[in-house]
């Protein structure tokens, strides 16, 4: 028989820590859904969680919510109910995964923190459509839902340069935000709280690049698959403490295995890109599949989603309005292209990994010929994997898998 | 190696048939052999070894290496390397044409469209998506649909002379669309005839093609009508190795002589 390919990831033993605060997190949103002494909002990932907490609400991100059912495999027996109820099995598969969820009554928290047994209730909900449309449908449901209030800010869509134009009109719509919160959260908008929290996410901010930008060493001590777990900080608790002395706590590690020459990938042959969101439910898998071919996804445009450099506290709203606007899912292919092509620069990248999400169009970016047209330009040659980011009706691991070994092939040959 | 007649062995184990070819060290195709692969992969290649080496005149004792390829790759027991199909039907290609290339593959399962440079590199490959339409799956069910055995489909497209136009990616979708033909009382062979053209359509909405094109798999085997249709949509000749439904074992066969000899 055909000998098998042995994988080897190495473990972050800051990993422990981060599970620590995680659960701290979800046990005080728990604590206050039941006793219902702090206010909830409920927020998009990249929203603006920042006047939420500055107004003293604890915040709750649908999104993580839907990556932990895409994570825990549940998600594909979730997605079927919400199907039912008229959301399509093409729309975004968090909203389907999550709203099922929640129709089923169960959540994937019950399993992770002993205690809890549903996400907590909101008393607003906040969204950003710098995402996408789908979160804006997805609130609005549960707006219904729970009887509760739904505000949120329409970015700007397909932009090449973000200028003058867009970013105080963002602004003026986060502004507009503070009346509506003060009369739900019962407290009175405070700017030097907002600029203190602003200056708590730059912080984060700044640390998760130099996190993710360790793995421009060779060898890389860092995956994309390390960075998608490794993120959950820098999402929700993005403006907190925590999130900085955790990341302060990886920084350190992944330093230390730069300076002792230690690879997350033992034997890193091939150093790839990831383009568009992970395939949640294939976390291990995919580690196991690129590990074993001693092959490392070792950057991606999606974590690099929650580096926000134009945070300034010095001027929150403008400068929360231009971090929110930049973000690449916002952006024109000419701005997305210059960016992946600067990374594969940076990153010094062997190969290209374009996931082609089912559901979720925003984070795809192989259908408008990208992939032709940056593999002409940088000749670094690419890949498309046929996926979903939760519904694994979309998955063929063995379609993947092949297509995986010919491209490693492939890059053998040019070596 | 004394008076041992080495025998380098590549094994394709595809969804639908299992091919094996057994070559010598001077890259010479001594034998070969073909069978459904049923459902115990491991069986079938062990099966195909033993007519295959028959076929050639030699013994197990002869092998000096075995790669293996496609679906099944990691079911072959006497196997000592694997190699991604994409990669074997290059280099059985490249073995009969040694020039720049592009490889259209139609096999049981998947199609696949390769390009290979004129050192017989991979520039880039794409496989089918999920989905069935365009494969020897597709032709299987609407042969079942149209109870037509699969083996008269070619001879019976070859006879159209109104072809039906079929428009659907999906192989279920494209069964509607043949029973619609079928209540509206269109000839047999103008559906068939259909069905090949679509086929076509899957493949060649895949990916570019370069100038020369070669068509490799066990449908366009059994179909050879489906190459004339597809020079057809693409104004010129199209290449066809001598053996089309063994390229992947052929490549195989010779990453196996290439390794043994490194």
């Amino acid at each position: 028989m055909a000998k098998d390919k042995t994988s080897w990831r190495k473990p972050i033993k800051a990993t422990k820590e981060m599970g620590r605060i995680m659960a701290e997190y979800f046990y005080e949103l728990n604590d206050a859904s039941k006793s219902r002494r702090r206010k909830i909002a409920w927020c998009t990932s990249v929203g603006p969680a920042e006047i939420l907490r500055a107004m003293g609400f604890l915040v709750h991100f649908p999104e993580n919510h839907g990556a932990m059912l895409g994570a825990s495999r549940m998600a594909t027996d979730m997605i079927p109910v919400a199907n039912a109820r008229g959301y399509s099995p093409d729309i975004c598969s968090y909203l389907t995964a999550d709203v099922g969820a929640y129709l089923k009554g169960v959540t994937p928290l019950s399993k992770a923190y002993p205690g809890i047994d549903e996400v907590p209730k909101p008393d607003v909900l906040v969204f950003n459509t710098n995402q996408c449309r789908d979160v804006q449908d997805w609130f609005a449901w549960y707006a219904k839902e729970f009887g509760v209030p739904i505000v949120g800010i329409h970015t700007h869509r397909g932009i090449v340069d973000v200028t003058e134009v867009h970013v105080p009109s963002i602004a003026g719509q986060m502004e507009a935000l503070i009346p509506p919160l003060e009369e739900i959260s019962g407290h009175k908008f405070d700017m030097q709280e907002l600029k203190r929290v602003v200056g708590l996410s730059r912080k984060c901010s700044d640390l998760w690049q130099e996190v993710l930008f360790t793995a421009a060493s060779v060898p890389s001590p860092l995956t994309f698959f390390d960075g998608t777990i490794h993120m959950g900080p820098a999402v929700v608790l993005r403006g907190t403490q925590q999130a900085i002395d955790y990341y302060e706590l990886l920084l350190a590690e992944l330093k230390e295995r730069i300076a002792n020459g230690v690879a997350a990938v033992e034997g890193e042959r091939f150093r790839l890109y990831w383009e568009g969101m992970p395939v949640w439910g294939r976390l291990s898998a995919h580690a196991k599949l690129f590990s074993g071919l001693r092959a490392n996804v070792l950057a991606s445009t999606y974590c690099n989603s929650w580096i926000f450099k134009d945070f300034d506290p010095d001027d929150p709203f403008m400068s929360m309005a231009k971090a929110y606007t930049e973000l690449f899912i916002v952006r024109a292919d000419d701005a997305k292209e210059k960016y992946i092509e600067e990374m594969l620069e940076f990153f010094k990248v062997d190969g290209i990994i374009y996931h082609d999400a089912k559901t979720c169009p925003y984070n795809t970016n192989c259908r408008y010929g990208m992939p032709q047209r940056l593999e002409q330009k940088t000749g670094i040659p690419s890949l498309i994997i046929n996926g979903d980011l939760n519904d694994l009706r979309m998955i063929s691991d063995e379609q993947t898998q092949t297509n995986v070994e010919a491209f490693i092939e492939q890059l053998e040959e040019r070596k | 190696m004394g008076d041992r007649a080495p025998a380098y062995i590549g094994v394709d184990v595809g969804s639908s048939r299992t091919k094996l070819a057994v070559f010598d060290a001077a890259k010479q195709l001594l034998g070969w052999h073909v069978r459904k692969s049923g459902t115990d992969f491991a069986a079938t290649a062990d099966a195909c070894l033993q007519a295959g080496l028959q076929m050639a005149g030699r013994t197990a004792g002869d092998i000096v290496y075995t790669v293996s390829t496609g679906y099944g790759r990691k079911n072959v027991r006497f196997a000592d390397e694997t190699r991604t199909e994409i990669g074997c039907h290059a280099k059985g290609c490249y073995y009969y044409f040694p020039m720049a290339v592009s490889i259209i593959d139609i096999g049981g399962q998947d199609n696949k469209i390769i390009k290979i440079d004129d050192r017989g590199q991979r520039i880039s490959f794409k496989m089918n998506r999920k989905c069935a339409a365009g494969t020897g799956a597709f032709l299987e069910e609407m042969s079942a649909r149209l109870d037509i055995p699969l083996e008269d489909m070619d001879g019976l497209a070859r006879k159209s002379t109104d072809m039906v136009k079929l428009g659907s990616f999906c192989t279920v979708f494209s069964g509607t669309e043949v029973l619609e033909n079928i209540r509206r009382g269109k000839q047999v062979s103008d559906i068939v005839k259909g069905l090949f053209f679509s086929v076509i359509k899957r493949v060649m909405e895949m990916d570019s093609l370069t100038e020369r094109v070669v068509m490799t798999g066990g449908v366009v085997a059994n179909n050879r009508y489906l190459v004339q249709m597809a020079e057809e949509s693409i104004g010129r000749k199209i290449l066809v190795p001598e053996h089309p439904q063994l390229t992947g074992a052929i490549g195989a066969a010779l990453y196996a002589l290439e390794i043994s000899e490194t």
